[in-house]
């Protein structure tokens, strides 16, 4: 919130069409303001993301050094856990929640509400030349609603017997069996992240098919837009069936229904006291039908933003905007009919397996498309490598190796070893870590001069680009040895147990080696880095500002998008004379113009016209 | 500062933005309704053969709720009619029909809800089942006045755990149990009522959503509805009463309103058109 009160300072003074004078509540807190809400989603995000970052850090230190005290923070966490943190070392249990809430933070909390709601929020309405979204109240409950369930979320950490433990997916009969209330409080939550995702939706699609301004027809639309169209399609209709399934589980848990609870259930020995009849895999596919579009909400957005740095910073047209824009909508379709890939080792089926291999494989065609537009794009460009075009080009490389990774989780027999395993931790997290997260540090870096009007620092924007690459990958690459090892995702030692060093396991064969074992210490060392590594950022954004280089014009990236000609921070209202558009979004170095790019809403030079 | 197209529609699109909004809305609401659905198939397919309840709800009362609210959707369309030809009296009558339907049909749901509250089924320890309706209850005895073929044995497969924890089932009990059906003459025409004492029973359970898989999904599909009809009753009662000011300032964006209304109240009727026969019929 600090940080909303400091960007709109500078701008309110200069407003001067702007007649009612709004108090500091509306203004800054209950905002209508697009500008705003995106802001007050990317601080809270950015917060959540942290402390996303922050459980899994603590747990790396259960992984790396096994049932020994946590430093720092351990004394803190026996105070407010209590007995699931005695002496300030990590229980199983704790373990679990931990794990479990690193991944709903992450994903719920942290990626989905900044890449969709915080980015989409703050750009999409100036890119497309609206004033405000078409619903700006709806709008602001949107976010309200997301914070709610931020707090519930939060607030499940110190209720007795802790938060929800039965990992991101929540799978029943687990989930619903564990006597604690965390369960409860995640499946409330997820009912108000939903609801939010739900408003959000519907006002990002109605303001992108409403509110364009004059001539900016679909094929001129920049392709952030476009992938934000895409990803308002998929909350809008894949967030609702998990709506339903949380409905239901919050049934099977507070009123003793068996949605999910199957007949003959035991429970710690005895005969669970339900009526059964119900399936755990209708759990697992209603999540599945959510989750596996997450995925492409969590990438979708980074893709938008990656294509809007790479063309500013090529000085030169995006190569093959319409297979980009075809590409997408294909994705976001075939989104909705691979889900059950998640689920090979569920004993569906070989004729359903058969069918997800199939749409799975093919759903890497657009994505590889994608990704293949943006690498020949570079070809012939003069590139700019500032900050946030190293962190684009990072992210196709890193994207990359992601998404190479998923390919023999795709096929089900691979995927019947390396399933569950530390392979898949590193797959999905170089698709979401090195990849959104890098684009949308570059996101930060290239809209920050026009929601502040001044630059950040460039050097040490590349001291955190650099050093978070290399801890990155330090993290995430030895994973895939560890998985391919046989190292299970969900061991809370670290998979001590089933080390070769164990005198257990003597002569054991499929044991993990000595060096498995080790590169556990590694990782953990480089998580602890990458946290470092993020230092230079934060301090980097909240220094400049106030005492960033200003930024000279209200288009210092020489950039051809319509957010670029709007004032510096954009007014209430955005525009002053509502934008005509003339072009496509990306005209750079065009013969014959003025200047090396030529912005949507500069009309047709006079000397070509004669 | 104005946002375009709140009220006229956009030439390209021929929609003004609520209109829009509601029909993304309401393909949510689709994807919703539709996740339920389909649990209510993979439930049904799942189930042991033979185990899925046939002729538990009312279908005369579920007939009549249906007509209810066809009735209301054809209100809320000549309500929106009546203000297009600006006759804001005729709107306010049809509204109120509207409402009135609303209310009327959330009476006859609740009346069914009610039903299956009071509706026991009681497994003694001496294996017999009593399945009727709640007279009365004390924390020492059930009266029940049981339904036509309500008591019979219960099958061992149907409740393994009702057996396991009475292998010794006291004498005293299952002597008391025989009693009293002796006393109430085995009701075959379950005209009369059957006292059951709290000692005798295995487990004693009404109809609501923990008795079994139809009745959750019963409760959640039917609940979730009502939700949507109170909500959807809530605000066109909303817009007749203290919303009314605005078609005297701008009589467009009100019968706009009434359109979007109108529009999500035809949806909650259609989901009702499929909830009857999927719940009631097949």
């Amino acid at each position: 919130m600090e940080h909303s009160t400091h960007t709109h300072h500078a701008g309110a003074h200069d407003d001067h069409h702007h007649h009612e004078e709004l108090g500091f509540w509306q203004k800054y807190i209950f905002s209508t303001d697009h500008k705003v809400i995106g802001i007050q989603y990317g601080i809270t995000s950015l917060l959540f993301l942290l402390f996303g970052f922050s459980l899994m850090m603590v747990m790396r230190w259960q992984l790396a050094y096994p049932g020994s005290p946590i430093p720092l923070v351990g004394g803190l966490l026996e105070k407010i856990m209590g007995p699931l943190a005695s002496g300030g070392v990590m229980s199983s249990d704790l373990y679990n929640m931990f794990g479990a809430m690193h991944g709903t933070i992450m994903v719920f909390l942290g990626i989905v509400p900044l890449a969709f709601a915080a980015f989409g929020n703050y750009v999409v309405p100036l890119q497309i030349g609206a004033p405000d979204m078409a619903f700006p109240r709806i709008n602001m409950a949107s976010y309200w609603v997301y914070f709610l369930g931020g707090v519930v979320m939060l607030v499940s950490f110190i209720i007795p017997g802790g938060p929800a433990q039965a990992g991101w997916t929540s799978y029943s009969p687990l989930a619903s069996i564990i006597p604690t209330n965390g369960q409860l409080y995640w499946v409330i939550g997820m009912v108000f992240l939903i609801t939010s995702s739900l408003l959000g939706a519907v006002n990002f699609l109605a303001t992108i098919i409403q509110l364009r301004a004059p001539g900016m027809t679909w094929m001129r639309l920049p392709f952030f837009v476009w992938a934000q169209f895409v990803t308002g399609f998929l909350l809008l209709l894949a967030f609702p069936p998990l709506e339903a399934a949380a409905l239901m589980q919050f049934m099977d848990k507070g009123l003793g229904t068996s949605f999910f609870l199957p007949t003959g259930l035991m429970v710690s020995g005895k005969m669970a006291a339900i009526s059964g009849g119900g399936s755990p895999l209708l759990w697992q596919h209603l999540f599945w039908f959510l989750a596996h579009p997450e995925v492409y909400v969590l990438v979708l957005p980074a893709m938008g933003i990656v294509a809007e740095v790479i063309t500013n910073n090529i000085r030169k047209p995006l190569w093959g905007y319409k297979a980009l824009v075809y590409s997408v909508l294909t994705l976001g379709f075939l989104s909705f009919i691979v889900w059950a890939h998640h689920m090979y080792l569920t004993g569906m089926g070989t004729a359903i397996s058969t069918f997800f291999q199939t749409t799975t494989i093919i759903i890497s065609i657009p994505s590889v498309i994608i990704l293949t537009v943006l690498f020949i794009s570079l070809w012939g460009g003069s590139i700019r490598f500032n900050t946030q075009m190293l962190f684009c080009l990072a992210f196709l490389v890193m994207f990359g190796i992601g998404g190479l990774t998923g390919l023999p989780l795709g096929f089900s027999y691979a995927d019947l070893f390396l399933h569950d395993t530390y392979y898949v931790i590193a797959h999905f997290h170089y698709l979401v870590a090195p990849g959104t997260i890098f684009a949308l540090y570059a996101g930060i870096y290239y809209w920050f001069p026009k929601m502040t009007g001044r630059m950040m620092s460039d050097f040490w924007g590349k001291v955190h680009f650099w050093t978070s690459l290399i801890f990155m990958n330090l993290i995430f690459q030895p994973m895939f040895a560890q998985g391919m090892a046989g190292m299970l995702r969900r061991m809370y030692d670290g998979a001590v147990n089933y080390s070769a060093a164990t005198a257990a396991n003597a002569g054991v064969n499929g044991v993990l080696s000595e060096a498995i074992i080790y590169s556990n210490r590694t990782i953990s060392m480089a998580a602890w880095m990458l946290a470092l590594a993020q230092i230079p950022f934060i301090i980097n954004v909240f220094w400049s500002i106030k005492n960033g280089r200003k930024a000279g014009s209200d288009n210092p990236w020489d950039s051809t998008t319509l957010e670029w000609q709007a004032p510096t921070p954009p007014p209430h209202g955005n525009f002053a004379v509502v934008p005509v558009v003339y072009r496509g979004p990306y005209e750079y170095s065009v013969p014959g113009h003025p200047r090396d790019f030529s912005p949507q809403n500069m009309p047709e030079p006079v000397s070509r016209k004669a | 500062m104005d946002i375009p197209y709140t009220t006229t529609p956009r030439e390209d699109t021929g929609l003004y933005n609520a209109k829009v909004g509601i029909w993304l809305f309401l393909a949510s609401e689709v994807m919703l309704f539709g996740a339920l659905f389909s649990s209510y198939i993979l439930l049904r397919v799942g189930a042991a053969p033979g185990t899925w309840p046939h002729g538990l709800l009312n279908v005369p009362l579920g007939t009549i709720n249906t007509l209810v609210l066809i009735c209301s959707s054809v209100t809320v369309v000549l309500g929106w009619a009546s203000l297009k030809m600006n006759r804001f009296d005729r709107y306010r009558i049809y509204q109120t029909i509207t409402v009135l339907c609303a209310l009327l049909f959330l009476c006859i749901k609740s009346f069914e809800y009610r039903d299956k509250f009071n509706h026991y089924e009681i497994i003694k320890k001496d294996g017999t089942v009593v399945d009727g309706h709640l007279i009365e209850k004390t924390k020492d005895y059930y009266i029940i006045h049981p339904l036509p073929k309500a008591t019979k044995k219960s099958m061992e497969s149907e409740h393994p755990a009702a057996h396991s924890g009475a292998a010794a089932a006291n004498e005293h009990a299952t002597a008391t149990a025989a009693g009293e059906h002796e006393a109430t003459g085995e009701h075959a025409g379950g005209a009369e009522h059957v006292k059951i004492m709290v000692s005798d029973i295995e487990r004693a359970q009404n109809y609501g959503p923990w008795h079994n898989t139809y009745l959750a999904i019963y409760f959640t599909l039917t609940g979730l509805h009502a939700l949507h009809v109170l909500g959807g009753a809530l605000v066109i009662l909303y817009i007749l009463v203290p919303g009314a000011k605005m078609w005297k300032t701008d009589p467009e964006r009100y019968t706009n309103r009434i359109e979007i209304s109108g529009l999500f109240w035809h949806f909650v009727d259609l989901v009702w058109i499929f909830l009857f026969p999927v719940l009631y019929l097949l």
